[in-house]
């Protein structure tokens, strides 16, 4: 596919029969012989390996970590400072209208911090960073993949490799040596599961994803079933239930917003943003995002208008991403609604001119699975 | 059997025809998890979407093969939709369909033409 980049694995995608898509300017595995929804099913019963080497490695530097955190909260609403070394936590780079210019994850690893964004934003990201942080060193790293692990069997897989995983906690990270290669791990992951994401040198990369591939527990896992697992875990897809137009407490991300931030908090504000952000918070949105269960089979896919009653009326809002779920067996979907509705509310989504009843629904709609 | 170039399979059944989709198509589609049939009794014409399959990737239409009437439908790829990857030219037929003009059912591809078609 012309213009595309590959990641280090494109050549093991191909020979264990992944059906390969355009994904973010990347040429990525949707799915491999075993399927979208066995793929699934394998990594909330077993494990999972996925390919997420097109996400953006960072590392940020200044003259001390606490100097780098600082500067970093000139950038989210997230308390960086107050993040312990070997932790790490979900953040957004917001705008000066309060929107969400990406999400990442944050990691203190002792004298720096090490940062993971998505793909699609990461040229962005590192502008945005390089820009606004002129006191600090900012490092777009190119010589490393990354792998997430993903599932119950995932602690068991992972220690045969690296015998000390087992000591982590959810959202640890930690360096450890495979060979002589040097393992950037961090006990998370993006499906609702236990599981681990590693960063490997690009020249370490095949090697160990095939080590994990050879155990009996570990089955190659596509985007199409990473997209059906997130979404059962209720977690934000960058691009379609969180960008620019929407605020994190519109998205129900207020969770990741510490108190250290808030109003009366120890670093109150300071964020791109912070004056929509903050009243947001004190006063409550004009809309949410939700869970939605539709009441059927139909699913209810990205972009279905949803209305207040089964007929007449003006559209009350969207759903920003939906599907099935094959661990709940019933389809799912989130949606921007008047945050006046509240969970147990019936709304109607119009499916090819059909207007169904769904239910507002808490998230997760599969119960997650955390070694906390 | 005859197909269609929408990937759809007719076997000729007494005085009526079964309709479902091709091995290849469910292949294409990946996992069905919904399908939503026509109603018994409708009059279709050929080209119209009458059903809609929904994957665990997309929604695809199913169209009425030639003009006819929908005699039956297959309530059990309803209520299992996996059905549909599991057996597609089998128990997954979609619905069973009068034609009104059945020798139109001649004009349409034979197993050889439909194999050409897919390469």
């Amino acid at each position: 596919m012309a213009g595309l980049e590959r990641t280090v694995l494109y050549d093991l995608h191909l020979e264990l029969g992944a059906k390969m898509v355009p994904f973010a300017g990347y040429e990525m595995p949707v799915q491999y012989p075993m399927g979208v929804l066995k793929e699934h099913l394998h990594t909330r019963s077993a494990a999972g390996l996925f390919d997420v080497s097109h996400m953006g490695q960072i590392l940020l530097t200044a003259e001390t970590v606490e100097k780098a955190a600082l500067a970093l909260e000139r950038l989210v609403p997230v308390d960086i400072a107050g993040l312990p070394e070997g932790r790490q936590r979900y953040a957004m780079f917001t705008n000066d209208a309060g929107g969400i210019l990406d999400d990442l994850m944050v990691a203190n690893r002792g004298d720096h911090l090490f940062l993971v964004v998505n793909a699609a934003c990461k040229g962005a990201d590192f502008a945005h960073l390089k820009a606004g942080l002129t006191d600090c060193d900012v490092g777009m790293i190119d010589d490393r993949a990354l792998l997430a692990l993903q599932g119950p069997a995932a602690e068991a897989a992972l220690a045969r490799l690296v015998p000390d995983v087992a000591e982590m906690r959810f959202m640890d990270v930690a360096i450890r040596q495979w060979d002589t290669a040097e393992l950037w791990i961090s006990r998370s992951g993006y499906t609702g599961e236990d599981g681990f994401e590693i960063s490997v040198p690009n020249r370490f990369a095949e090697a160990f994803a095939r080590r994990l591939l050879a155990m009996e527990e570990v089955a190659p896992i596509g985007l199409g079933a990473r997209d059906s697992l997130r979404l059962e875990a209720g977690m934000c897809l960058y691009g379609h239930d969180i960008d620019e137009g929407t605020t994190p407490v519109e998205a129900n991300l207020t969770w990741a917003i510490q108190k250290a931030r808030r109003s009366d908090g120890a670093r109150e504000g300071g964020f791109p943003g912070a004056s929509r952000i903050l009243t947001e918070l004190a006063t409550g949105p004009a809309r949410r995002r939700v869970g939605l269960r539709p009441e059927g089979r139909a699913p209810m896919r990205e972009g279905t208008v949803i209305f207040a009653g089964p007929e007449g009326g003006d559209p009350i809002g969207t759903v920003t991403s939906g599907g099935y779920g094959p661990s709940i067996e019933a389809p799912m979907a989130m949606a921007y609604l008047p945050a006046g509705l509240s969970e147990g509310a019936i709304v109607y989504g119009d499916v090819r001119g059909k207007r169904l009843p769904a239910v507002i629904a808490p998230m997760p709609f599969q119960p997650n699975n955390y070694k906390r | 059997m005859k197909y269609t170039e929408d990937h759809e399979w007719l076997r000729a059944e007494g005085d009526l025809v079964v309709v479902g989709i091709t091995e290849h198509a469910s292949e294409q589609l990946g996992d069905v998890v919904f399908v939503d049939l026509p109603e018994a009794g409708k009059a279709v014409s050929t080209g119209d979407e009458i059903c809609v399959i929904e994957s665990v990737k997309a929604a695809s239409d199913i169209r009425a093969p030639l003009d006819g009437e929908i005699v039956e439908v297959n309530q059990e790829i309803a209520d299992n939709p996996s059905l549909v990857n599991e057996d597609p030219t089998g128990k997954a037929w979609f619905f069973k369909m009068k034609l009104s003009d059945p020798s139109k059912l001649d004009g349409l591809m034979d197993e050889a033409g439909y194999k050409a078609l897919i390469g």
